[in-house]
């Protein structure tokens, strides 16, 4: 019991710095500081996802921290960083606009997410209840992030951002989905990942840039 | 000798399992369908073995409906073991469908004997696509008539929707038939609506959608009205009955020669197979306003399409028009039949639902030859509209006398087969007064007036068709380039035209046929054949027709006229050129034109077209004349429509911005709009 109340006081610390990567990946204007927040959201789902595998016992949770540690901490922010310097955008800073502003909406935004989640907490049976609250915002805040965001390469960190978010909250209310859908969901990412790689290229081809207000030109008229 | 024993074994099951062979035909046509997939870009491979397979499958289809109709048996239902999730499919052979399925098979054959020899490479889709969609095609028409739950009805209806769409759509590449596709794609899709709210209606509140649990039902008269009202716009969208018809004269030119003949000939058909299997099999009750509402409707669009097709300049509209005054006509036999069953008179019901069903099998017979010699046409000179071709009877001598068959018959002269129908759809317009209603039985004969005048319309139109395209001199001097058909294409031909003069002459199996229906849906056929030289559907003394008669007399009148001429006159050809009538020198664009043969229907039916006449001026060098014809219920009914789709569509336009934020906004709000609901 004393050993159940200790990684339940761990997670809900791993599950706040999950929060404040969030709100970080709100207002940083590096890509590259974006990536590897990324990089540290996920070894927080590693490192969650482990822990409770460990006191709940279940073998396949350790699979999927496994897949976990592979994808999100090592290939993705790899792979990332990659196409970021073949595109040349290290240096390359984002202008954002109304951070204050940003940061009050996504206060809103969890407030909203744990208001969501109490209901959901009440029925879940799993240690991690209590993160499920974070977890919706966390997804939310994503969502925001890839809003606020011009750049296409920011845009996709969002995405993957917001998986993380899913992927907690799944692990949170029902200890994790089934590894048939898990297995296929990082197939998935790894997949999208290289097809936005590509996208990235002809993007820059066309437009000189990485900018995406250059695609409102393609709408019909 | 074992072999032959087996394939009596065979033959025998077959015979015992009508349905289950049927199925099987139709399964066959998938497998055919599958197979094209094997090699698409192989022409030989797709159009010598699998479209000639696929007429084999045609032939049996005939035989195996046509002896199930002759026999006379019991209906034979089977269930699936596929399906919807609990909910299997039913099939069911019955008199009504062995008779479409017959029509099936017989145009089903010539049509694909024709079409091996018709479709060729770098034209469109890759061969073995359109094998595929045209053997879907076959095989959801068999499907729908097979079908006894509405829900394996829906599914080979639109089967059939989409895989003629994609056949429509094969020259995929021009604008305007991208498209005359969609605009038949639509309307389709209308009319599937309309008929899935019928069937709605029609399960009567047990949620039980198979059709025997349909005819069970015991509907209010109001529910079995709109059950028709809905069965009618629904299947009428897909018959091409008027105010629906819009896409007929723009997607029959748009689909290859063969398509467009399956199309008017089979596709039509399985509308008119629904409604009659709604009216006279699912609902229970019938009232004669019903079938004095489809009366009006099928001559209106009989009258309708006989006036177009009179000014149409381009070949396949036309026939494409004509197709429309025909399913008129069919549907005026139909609103006949139900005025007649409703009002207690099965026998004259019969004799309207014979007409009905016998046109039926003529339509698809000659529209199909038809369709198909503005195949070869078409292939021969490239040409399409009438304005250019001229003379073909030269080069295409073979395609010439087919088409003659068919034009005669569509025409009405006996002793082909579209006398025979035509025939007994105005006897059956003779025993109108006989309605117990009162100003009904007044007011309904003069419809026989205006079926007379649209008959004789599209006599006037096919004489247009045909003396433009075939006789005369050729119009255009790349005419003389016109090859003939290849021999499949004429087999083909030969197929459907011998079915034409077969039923003329000989219709008692035809009406044996149509009888056999007759009797499952009113109860009732008509008399028998007083003996096998003639019928007299009512009673011999009455009315009868023999086509063995005609067709003595024109032979002997032929054969006599030529020995007079050949012997006895001069005996031998001269060759020298015409009188010219004092004009110094002529050319054959001074031939009469299709504008010109359509002129004086053009003004005598003003009122029915939306005219733009072009005049060019006395001092232009090249002097230019254009009638834009354009049809005033789809400028009335069509383009408001349209056009409010359209300033719908612009308003909420400024909703693509074109910003990709924006569009994740969008997502954004609603999943928080929706989870705010979940709270």
């Amino acid at each position: 019991m004393l050993k159940s109340h200790f990684v339940i006081e761990l997670l809900k610390l791993l599950a706040a710095g999950m929060l404040l990567i969030s709100f970080a990946m709100l207002s940083t204007r590096r890509i590259q500081r974006l990536i590897t927040l990324y990089m540290w959201q996920g070894a927080i789902l590693f490192l969650s996802t482990a822990l409770v595998a460990y006191d709940a016992g279940l073998t396949e949770l350790y699979f999927s921290a496994a897949l976990t540690l592979l994808l999100k901490v090592i290939a993705l922010p790899f792979i990332l960083n990659w196409l970021v310097r073949r595109l040349g955008a290290q240096r390359e800073n984002e202008r954002l606009a109304h951070i204050p502003a940003t940061m009050l909406a996504g206060l809103l935004l969890v407030i909203l997410a744990f208001g969501l989640a109490q209901p959901i907490s009440v029925l879940a049976a799993t240690i991690m209840r209590h993160t499920i609250g974070i977890a919706l915002a966390v997804i939310l805040l994503s969502f925001l992030t890839m809003i606020m965001r011009r750049k296409a390469i920011a845009q996709v960190i969002g995405f993957l951002a917001m998986e993380n978010g899913l992927f907690f909250a799944a692990a949170s209310a029902t200890y994790g989905m089934p590894m048939v859908i898990e297995l296929g969901i990082a197939l998935d990412l790894l997949v999208a990942v290289f097809i936005l790689g590509i996208f990235f290229f002809q993007i820059r081809e066309q437009f000189d840039s990485l900018d995406l207000h250059h695609l409102e030109s393609l709408k019909e008229e | 000798m074992h072999s032959y024993s087996w394939v009596q074994s065979a033959l025998a099951t077959a015979a015992a399992n009508r349905l289950a062979t049927v199925s099987l035909l139709a399964a066959f046509w998938l497998l055919l369908a599958a197979a094209g997939m094997m090699r698409p870009h192989n022409i030989r491979y797709v159009a010598r073995i699998l479209f000639p397979l696929g007429a084999l499958g045609a032939l049996a289809m005939f035989c195996a409906a046509g002896s199930f109709l002759l026999s006379g048996s019991a209906p034979e239902t089977m269930t699936l073991a596929v399906g919807l999730p609990d909910l299997p499919f039913h099939l069911r052979l019955d008199a009504l469908s062995a008779f479409f399925l017959l029509v099936l098979g017989m145009a089903g054959a010539g049509i694909s004997t024709f079409a091996a020899g018709y479709f060729r490479s770098g034209e469109g889709t890759a061969p073995g696509l359109l094998g595929l969609h045209y053997h879907v095609f076959l095989a959801s028409m068999a499907v729908v008539m097979l079908a006894d739950d509405a829900y394996l009805f829906m599914v080979a209806w639109e089967a059939m929707a989409l895989s003629s769409y994609f056949l429509v759509t094969s020259q995929h590449r021009i604008a305007e038939i991208r498209q005359a596709g969609f605009l038949y794609l639509l309307m389709a899709h209308m009319g599937a609506v309309c008929i899935l709210l019928s069937f709605g209606i029609m399960q009567g509140g047990g949620w039980e959608f198979t059709f025997a649990a349909m005819r069970g039902a015991a509907l209010t008269p109001l529910r079995a009205t709109m059950a028709f009202a809905l069965a009618l716009a629904g299947f009428g969208a897909k018959a091409g009955v008027v105010p629906a018809h819009v896409w007929l004269p723009e997607a029959h030119p748009a689909a290859p020669s063969p398509v467009s003949a399956m199309m008017s000939g089979l596709m039509l058909k399985t509308a008119i197979y629904g409604l009659l299997r709604v009216t006279f099999d699912l609902l229970h009750v019938r009232f004669w306003q019903w079938g004095l509402a489809a009366l009006a409707l099928g001559l209106f669009s009989g009258l309708f399409g006989a006036i177009f097709a009179t000014v149409q300049t381009d070949m396949k509209r036309l026939l494409a028009y004509s197709s429309i005054e025909n399913i008129g006509l069919i549907l005026t036999a139909v609103g006949l039949a139900v005025l007649f069953a409703a009002s207690h008179l099965p026998l004259f019901a019969a004799l309207a639902l014979a007409a009905a069903l016998i046109h039926v099998l003529n339509h698809s017979l000659f529209k199909s030859i038809l369709f198909l010699t503005t195949g070869s046409v078409l292939h021969a000179t490239r040409q399409r509209s009438l304005g250019k071709l001229g003379g073909l009877i030269r080069y295409m001598p073979w395609v010439a006398l087919f088409a003659l068959v068919g034009t005669l018959a569509i025409a009405g002269l006996p002793p082909l087969n579209g006398f025979v129908s035509e025939w007994l759809l105005l006897q059956a317009f003779l025993f109108t007064p006989q309605l117990p209603h009162t100003f009904v039985n007044m007011l309904v004969p003069l419809g026989a007036a205006v079926l007379a005048l649209t008959v004789a319309l599209a006599a006037y139109v096919m004489v247009k068709f045909y003396g433009i395209v075939f006789l005369g001199r050729p119009r255009e001097a790349s005419l003389d380039q016109a090859h003939h058909s290849n021999w499949l294409e004429r087999a083909g031909l030969a197929w459907l035209a011998a079915g034409c003069i077969a039923i003329g002459v000989q219709p008692q199996l035809a009406l044996r046929a149509a009888g056999a229906v007759t009797g499952m849906l009113v109860g009732q056929t008509v008399a028998g054949s007083p003996s096998v030289w003639r019928i007299a559907p009512i009673a011999p003394e009455q009315a009868s027709y023999s086509g063995w008669i005609f067709l003595s007399m024109i032979l002997c009148v032929v054969a006599i006229t030529f020995l007079a001429v050949r012997l006895l006159v001069h005996g031998r050809v001269r060759r020298a050129p015409p009188w010219d009538c004092g004009y110094r020198w002529q050319d054959a664009r001074m031939q009469d034109t299709a504008e010109g043969f359509g002129q004086p229907i053009r003004l005598l039916f003003g009122a029915f077209f939306w005219m733009q006449v072009h005049l060019p001026s006395p001092a232009d060098e090249q002097p230019r004349y254009r009638v834009h014809i354009e049809d005033r219920i789809r400028r009335a009914l069509y383009r408001p429509v349209s056009a409010m789709v359209q300033r719908a569509a612009d308003a909420v336009s400024f909703l693509q911005s074109g910003r990709l934020a924006l569009y994740l906004l969008f997502s954004f709000l609603t999943l928080l709009v929706l989870l705010v609901f979940a709270l």
